[in-house]
């Protein structure tokens, strides 16, 4: 809240004992749930004291983690033909960060909600939403055909701004001529970048950012923070600030002046996808946000070979023993410690867990300790209708508050084939990046649902005055180690490098090896491990990345 | 009791100021131009205050007295001038300028008067540079209440005239309370009680009967009577009749008028249905008025007709009120008519009936959620309702106003396969309009009629199909859920239109 509404809401109050009309009363808080990752079973991992394995399991392949990382090896391997794998999850389900809820009104998004117009590089994404059906024709064409279902319904994001809702999140009324200049000159800049290759014919940023270009000049963007390259480029207008952070904060979960100017940069200029059927900044999404992904992977690997997926075991011993790899499961439905026999691990879960379950490994653990990973908060709130608006633009997908906490809030019933949905779902979503990811986990730790509960509901009032008489139920889901933070250094340093390179036994499938906590990223790691495991295993494929 | 006479200082204050944003906001919504309506009203009230300032040095006596009778006089005046500057545009629109600049002038006479004369009574009890220093501070603090309260409290909540009246009762609440802080000191007291109950019971009924001003306000902007009026949660519907024309409008745009209607429904229905003889399944899209439905019944060997109307009051409306009947010749009460009030994408999405022939007549795509009816995604979901050998019929605006629109509508149609024939038909109150027939194979205009007419001949039904110059074929993207492009065409049409 800022100056000027908290004089205004004071002033309102005081208005209303002045008329003497009854203060409405408030209606109290929705009921709903806090849900969140496994804590206190992720938290055992601090001071491990399991029993020793009851059971032991040979398996050639097993992987780590059944997020879009391992999902996307399980892929790979199935697509192959390879059926001697595993996937071990620590969740009751498979998807990671596109995990989703459903309820009567509508499905929703825990998480990740969007998939924007893969680039022509992404060539395993297009391979995979050809397969779901999503993806029309040939799968490396500039540009596709996508189902329209899937193609984010026209209005795709507004913004709420002193009073008033506009089109699109880049500020526009009021900002002077100066600053629009910048906005200009800045999109100006992006666009060199977009288009900029080096010799050996590698985008600048590139989607996934493996195969960006390593120019020195480009490397170098990620030692200073964006903030500081838009002042180098002398872009100091506050909405273009702002406007950028938005971008940084919602895919990074880390603001403008913290981000890795390589990071905000690629946000802007690695996108590059096209659609015969949609403009070039349509996003693929889905009520249920990329939780059709992830389901799609699921469903194609147990199509090709069979459940593969153990959920609810908690891997708190890996070791390299030379020859094999050991990985401990506790299964804590069962109360008892499982020890799977490896030739290969491909380990698809959080870097952040390396150090406490890896045994020796002691440069890789070091590596994983340098990473730094950002708080979240999701929150749905089911309504029994569309709460009342403000004046300007109609609802969007994505509806974002100028200067508020969170980053605003998408509606799941927006792809909904109907002329206008009574109920709805709204998934509201904040990144805790105005503090330190410490403070923000002890935040999330110790904060109760009723407590977020109303900060959303005061927050969303502003632009929907009844949001209280609307919200039946108001669900919580807090994730402590949401996402990487690609922090300068970070993405062209050594640490992450360690976790981008083959291995012997042992390879990464998680975003993190990218720094970048998103599906692409993710998907593109998963099926590399997946590759490199069936080439160290002599069985013939078809890459997806070429 | 100095305590008491700074507060009345903050509450005229602010209704004076309150006042003066009223007749602004008032004169920028009914006159536009908000710069000029704002800069003038605020100049002439400024200037009235200071002849109001002026004058008081000719008050002489009975400084309470007067003070209180300025009072009641700027809270009935300010009170009633947003309700009356509504009523004088409404009905005699032209010397509103005039009836705007004299009422904004008398109230800030009054109010010009009021300051000067607290600062006469307060002077008897406090020292000059207090004096100045408190009347002022309150002075301007009421302003600023009212500057915040007003844009973000009043008018959203109570509306401009229902804000005016209440700042007209703070006023008379302060002559009401200084006539009792001063009882002693007055002449004619009772007399002065008097009127300002009556100023603050007129007020009050006022305040009461905003609601019905607004509704007497609305029937002002139909030219004819109403006859029928309500709100659903899905539009505003409102009948009018003139004589024997009878016209529904839904938020404000006209359906239909009975004088020609018959035009539009004719030339909707025939030229399609009239060349399917083994039609018997017949789907009605949008058109609760049940008038579409009279000309399909008229073909005996129609077995049944499906109408998905969104909203269940229009179809209870027109199968209800007599008058509707007589136009709709009862059609939606027929055994072979079936009434479904349901989201018609979603009832074509979870329905597997198919159909010889559809009508698709919804409201012209002004909006988002209605640009959707009119999208790819909608007729691929028709399309696979239509019988192998079936139309189905598109109301798709005016070709000649809304020409992009309209050929809009036409290459979203062919974007899915079908086949279209584009047709346009007069309708002297809506002006030239336009249809699509849309199917799988060649269409043929018919050759006859079999069914009674009062538009269609054989003869005029040829150049139903020609189109002139100004509304020949123009290049339109693709309507799709992600660009909705036909919504931006139709406003951009329309606003032309209308300018």
């Amino acid at each position: 809240m800022d100056r000027r509404e908290f004089l205004a809401s004071t002033l309102a109050f005081g208005a209303t004992s002045l008329t003497g009309c009854a203060n409405p009363s408030v209606p109290p808080l929705p009921p709903g749930a806090l849900y969140g990752a496994s804590l206190d079973l992720g938290h055992r991992l601090r001071e491990p004291n399991f029993p020793l394995p009851s059971e032991t399991r040979h398996v050639p392949v097993a992987i780590v983690g059944a997020g879009i990382g391992g999902l996307a090896a399980g892929w790979k391997l199935a697509k192959t033909g390879f059926a001697d794998f595993l996937m071990v999850e620590l969740e009751a389900e498979a998807g990671g960060n596109s995990r989703a809820g459903r309820n009567s009104v509508s499905a929703y998004p825990w998480g990740a909600h969007y998939l924007p117009l893969p680039t022509r590089e992404a060539t395993a994404v297009r391979e995979l939403l050809a397969e779901l059906g999503v993806l029309q024709g040939d799968p490396r064409a500039s540009q596709p055909r996508y189902d329209e279902r899937y193609l984010c319904s026209t209005p795709q994001e507004r913004l709420y701004r002193n009073g008033m809702w506009q089109e699109g999140v880049l500020p526009q009324a009021g900002v002077s001529a100066a600053e629009r200049e910048q906005y200009r000159r800045f999109y100006a800049l992006m666009e060199a970048f977009k288009l900029r290759r080096d010799q050996d014919g590698r985008r600048a940023f590139a989607l996934p950012m493996a195969l960006s270009s390593r120019a020195p000049d480009l490397l170098a963007l990620d030692t200073l923070t964006m903030r500081d390259w838009l002042l180098e480029q002398h872009l100091d207008s506050p909405h273009l600030h702002w406007y950028v952070d938005y971008a940084c904060r919602d895919d990074f979960g880390t603001g403008v002046g913290s981000v890795s100017a390589w990071a905000g940069i690629y946000y802007f200029a690695s996108r590059n996808g096209e659609a015969l059927d949609a403009a070039s900044d349509t996003v693929l999404t889905a009520p249920d946000g990329n939780a059709w992904l992830a389901r799609g992977m699921a469903q194609s690997i147990t199509k090709r070979v069979g459940d593969r997926l153990l959920s609810g075991a908690l891997a708190f011993r890996v070791a390299d023993t030379g020859k094999q790899i050991e990985v401990d499961l506790w299964l804590a439905s069962e109360q008892r410690t499982l020890r799977l026999v490896a030739d290969q691990l491909i380990w698809a879960a959080p870097l952040f867990l390396l150090p406490h379950v890896l045994v020796g490994h002691e440069a890789l653990k070091a590596a994983a300790c340098s990473y730094s990973y950002a708080p979240w908060l999701v929150a749905n709130l089911t309504l029994s209708r569309f709460p009342e608006d403000r004046t300007g633009a109609p609802p969007a997908w994505d509806n974002v508050l100028y200067s508020g906490p969170g980053l605003g809030y998408v509606v799941a019933t927006h792809q909904q084939m109907r002329q206008r949905p009574a109920a709805t779902v709204f998934t509201y979503y904040r990144a805790l990046n105005e503090m330190t990811p410490q403070q923000g986990r002890k935040l999330l730790l110790e904060t109760p649902r009723e407590d977020w509960a109303e900060r959303i509901l005061s927050e969303l009032e502003r632009p929907h005055p009844d949001i209280r008489q609307v919200t039946t139920r108001l669900d919580v889901f807090r994730n402590g180690h949401a996402m990487v933070r690609p922090l300068p250094g970070m993405l062209w340093g050594d640490a992450r490098e360690r976790f981008a390179n083959d291995g012997v036994r042992i390879r990464f499938a998680h975003a993190d090896a990218s720094g970048f906590s998103l599906f692409e990223e993710a998907q593109y790691r998963g099926v590399l491990a997946a590759e490199r495991t069936l080439r160290r295993l002599g069985v013939k494929f078809k890459s997806s990345l070429v | 009791m100095n305590h008491a006479l700074l507060f009345s200082v903050f509450v005229v204050a602010s209704c004076g100021l309150a006042y003066e944003l009223i007749a602004g906001a008032l004169s920028s919504y009914l006159l536009g131009d908000s710069i000029t309506q704002f800069s003038t009203v605020i100049g002439c009230y400024l200037f009235a205050m200071g002849i109001g300032s002026w004058l008081s040095r000719y008050v002489e006596r009975n400084l309470v007295a007067r003070f209180i009778q300025i009072e009641l006089m700027v809270g009935v005046l300010g009170g009633f001038s947003a309700a009356g500057l509504f009523f004088i545009f409404v009905w005699f629109s032209s010397p509103f300028k005039l009836a705007l600049y004299l009422a904004v002038f008398g109230i800030g006479v009054l109010v010009g008067l009021e300051i000067p004369l607290i600062m006469r009574i307060l002077k008897r009890d406090l020292a000059f540079k207090d004096l100045v220093s408190q009347v002022l501070t309150f002075d301007y603090l009421g302003a600023l209440a009212v500057s915040i309260l007003f844009p973000l409290l009043l008018v959203p909540h109570l509306g401009l005239v229902r804000s005016g009246l209440l700042f007209g009762l703070l006023n008379v609440l302060v002559a009401l309370w200084a006539l009792w802080l001063f009882r002693e000191q007055l002449q004619h007291a009772g007399w002065l009680r008097a009127q300002g109950l009556f100023s603050m019971l007129v007020l009050a009924a006022g305040f009461a009967a905003a609601g019905h001003f607004t509704s007497l306000a609305e029937a002002h902007l139909y030219a004819d009577e109403i006859v029928h009026a309500e709100s659903t949660p899905y539009q505003r519907i409102v009948i009018t009749r003139w004589k024997d024309d009878l016209r529904l409008h839904l938020n404000n745009n006209l359906q239909f008028s009975s004088r020609d209607e018959y035009r539009y429904h004719e030339a909707l229905v025939h030229p399609g249905l009239s060349t399917l003889p083994g039609a018997r399944r017949v789907l009605v899209l949008g058109g609760g008025d049940g008038l579409a439905i009279r000309e399909i019944l008229k073909y005996p060997q129609i077995e049944s007709v499906t109408l998905v109307d969104l909203d269940p009051a229009m179809t209870q409306l027109f199968s209800t009120a007599p008058q509707l009947r007589v136009l709709n010749v009862d059609a939606l009460a027929s055994p072979k008519v079936k009434v479904v009030n349901a989201d018609a994408l979603l009832w074509l999405e979870n329905n597997d009936d198919v159909f010889d022939f559809v009508v698709v007549d919804f409201p012209d795509p002004s909006n988002f959620a209605i640009g959707k009816l009119y999208s790819a995604a909608f007729y691929r979901l028709l399309e696979k309702h239509l019988n192998a050998g079936a139309l189905a019929v598109i109301q798709s605006t005016s070709p000649l106003y809304a020409r992009q629109s309209f050929w809009c509508v036409v290459t979203t149609l062919e974007s899915v396969g079908l086949v279209t024939t584009p047709y346009h038909a007069l309708v002297p109150s809506f002006g030239e309009w336009g249809f699509v027939l849309a199917g799988r194979r060649a269409y043929q205009p018919p050759a006859a009629y079999t069914v009674d007419t009062r538009f269609l001949t054989p003869e005029i039904t040829p150049t139903l199909f020609q189109f002139p110059k100004d509304m020949a074929r123009v290049d339109a993207e693709v309507n799709r859920l992600n660009n909705q492009v036909l919504v931006r065409y139709f406003e951009r049409e329309w606003r032309q239109v209308i300018r």
